[in-house]
């Protein structure tokens, strides 16, 4: 039982750092139909920021202003002009393709710029245990947990709770109509993308002392946040939540219980079965345009 | 096929037969590897770029077929009747595969898919009483048909050319039968294709199984190629990898896949000057591609013919015609 509480909590500390990766997916699927396969390289990097800026002799907490800064600029506001806009256009398959050179161009580039070897990265808190009932729980996975949590919680008030969160969900549900009823539908847009920014930004803070930061970090966490966002449901914020927070504990407790060695295909085999029983997802709405 | 086309082509050809002459061993192992992923990058062309099937799984066949052959011929099997069951033991997984795609389309279809890759990934890295796991399967032999040896690397390269143009001219007659147009009528409009009387449900499934073959066919020419197989060069990598080719050829083009595995394989041998940056300016060749040409080079070729106004664009870019 002590075992299962403890694969319990840092499933669900793994989980919500999937989850703030997939809910930032899903909310550039929802306004601009764009499928980030780049998504994984773009929680890989800002640790790289951080590091660079700390190299250049920032203390820690500047260094990760900075990254979250460039985070922002970026993968926000870059990615969305550079990339995006040019081709959205042409529809989805082009973007996935240039997402998927841009994940390799980004992966080579933290590689051959900064280093090959994985990197230490500074953790907010103190690597000790806690012991509660029995189990011993770290307290990094509660600090993770309690971040991520925040992050998710601010979100939500951001977007169900403020004027400016409203409109982007209009621009994501009908962006003609939203146009019609004078939201700035461009402006919108351009604010998903920075808030995946910010939310890349913090999954790369709490993930990297955990994983160390690596080059290759993001090919597992673009597949868990693909995964976390159709399990969940594409175009639905709580369900990128909930589909991140199954993965978490799914992860965590097939590999102790089931199979260590397919620990990564209980998500696939989920996966298919959600798509082929439910293709919007646990929480999903359906869409016509898509399926 | 008009004129120019046609002495397009037989350059190509030509020159494909005498290249190798003037080549090292490491040339000739190089221009072996184009002939088999183009083989690979057809079926995945069929699939995607004629049927309009998104498949992010092409790799994980060309896995499968490598490792039908190797275990095939460890266990004394003929090379031969090898490569035939590596073909259509991926034609059933494919056609399996296809299930998915009656379903769901487009993004959904390309997830399916890719989750199946890793699938595979997983089992031929864990069941290790069959595939040997992480450390892969070594010293596949290469085949020999009545006397021909093709252990040199000369006569491995002229054995996959030949298979290149064999299953390339079979590809051709595909696309020109009435599977050929059902699949065009499936990718511009299944609606209109269902309410035509066409069967779209088995034309999806075939495409699927076609394309999934050729790149199991591929496969069994890889694991006599590279005579090392492991489960790593069977990853998402190289489905991507594949995926870049057609687009990058021109997808729904049928010369689309020669000139993407063209320009995926031969890159980064123009560009060893540049060490370790090939792949950061390939990505970044392919994004550039993307925003001014996404129907890929031989859409750029075509785009240009038409600029130049002299007569409408030969038709043995597009297959008949038909296109994006």
């Amino acid at each position: 039982m002590a075992s299962f509480i403890q694969l319990l909590v840092s499933g669900l500390a793994t989980g919500a750092i999937y989850a703030l990766i997939a809910v930032g997916f899903t909310l550039l699927w929802q306004t601009s139909q764009t499928i980030n396969f780049a998504q994984g390289e773009f929680v890989m990097l800002p640790a790289f920021f951080i590091l660079a800026a700390m190299n250049l002799g920032a203390p820690f907490w500047l260094a990760t202003l900075i990254g979250l800064l460039l985070s922002i600029v970026v993968l926000g506001l870059l990615f969305k002009l550079i990339i995006v806009d040019p081709m959205l256009r042409y529809g989805v398959l082009p973007l996935v393709i240039s997402t998927i050179a841009l994940s390799l161009f980004l992966k080579e580039a933290a590689k051959d710029f900064y280093s090959s070897q994985a990197q230490p990265f500074p953790a907010l808190v103190p690597a000790t245990d806690l012991n509660v009932f029995g189990a011993v729980i770290s307290l990094q996975s509660l600090a993770v947990l309690a971040i991520a949590v925040a992050t998710v919680l601010a979100l939500h008030f951001l977007l169900n709770k403020t004027r400016l969160g409203r409109c982007m969900q209009a621009t994501a549900q009908n962006p003609t109509l939203a146009r019609i009823l004078g939201i700035p539908v461009e402006r919108m847009v351009l604010y998903t993308f920075l808030i995946n920014g910010v939310l890349v930004a913090i999954a790369s803070i709490l993930i990297s002392p955990i994983y160390l930061a690596k080059f290759t970090n993001g090919e597992t966490l673009g597949i868990a946040a693909f995964l976390a966002a159709i399990i969940g449901g594409f175009n639905q914020v709580r369900g990128a939540i909930l589909g991140g927070v199954i993965l978490g504990i799914l992860d965590n407790l097939s590999a102790a219980y089931l199979s260590s060695q397919y620990r990564g295909a209980f998500p696939l085999i989920i996966l298919i079965a959600v798509i082929l029983l439910r293709p919007q997802g646990l929480l999903g709405r359906v869409e016509e345009r898509t399926v | 096929m008009n004129r120019l086309g046609t002495f397009l082509v037989a350059a190509a050809a030509v020159f494909a037969v005498a290249v190798p002459f003037f080549l090292k061993p490491f040339g000739i192992y190089l221009i072996s590897m184009w002939a088999v992923l183009t083989i690979a990058a057809i079926g995945l062309n069929l699939t995607l770029g004629y049927a309009g099937q998104v498949s992010m799984a092409q790799g994980a066949f060309v896995g499968i077929g490598a490792y039908t052959v190797a275990l095939l011929t460890q266990a004394d099997v003929p090379y031969a009747a090898a490569f035939v069951a590596a073909g259509l033991f991926c034609f059933a997984v494919g056609w399996v595969l296809g299930y998915p795609a009656l379903r769901v389309q487009h993004h959904y279809l390309a997830f399916v898919t890719l989750a199946f890759n890793t699938l595979v990934f997983l089992v031929l890295r864990n069941e290790e009483w069959l595939t040997n796991g992480i450390y892969g399967i070594n010293s596949i032999a290469r085949p020999a048909f009545f006397g021909w040896s093709t252990g040199k690397a000369l006569d491995f390269y002229f054995f996959c050319l030949g298979a290149l143009t064999v299953l390339s001219l079979a590809t051709w007659w595909i696309l020109r039968s009435p599977w050929g147009r059902a699949f065009v009528a499936l990718r511009e409009n299944p609606v209109r294709a269902l309410s035509l009387g066409l069967d779209t449900r088995r034309y999806t499934l075939i495409a699927f199984a076609i394309g999934s073959s050729l790149a199991g066919l591929a496969g069994a020419l890889y694991a006599p190629l590279v005579q090392y197989i492991e489960p790593n060069s069977f990853g998402l990598g190289m489905s991507f990898n594949l995926l870049l080719m057609v687009i990058v050829g021109g997808s729904g083009y049928f010369f689309g896949p020669f000139l993407g595995a063209l320009v995926a394989v031969l890159l980064p041998e123009w560009m060893r000057i540049t060490e370790g940056y090939y792949l950061i300016v390939y990505a970044m060749f392919v994004m550039v591609m993307m925003a001014f040409c996404p129907s890929g080079l031989l859409g750029l070729v075509e785009r240009a013919l038409k600029a130049v106004g002299r007569r409408t664009p030969s038709p043995i870019l597009r297959s008949e015609g038909v296109g994006q």
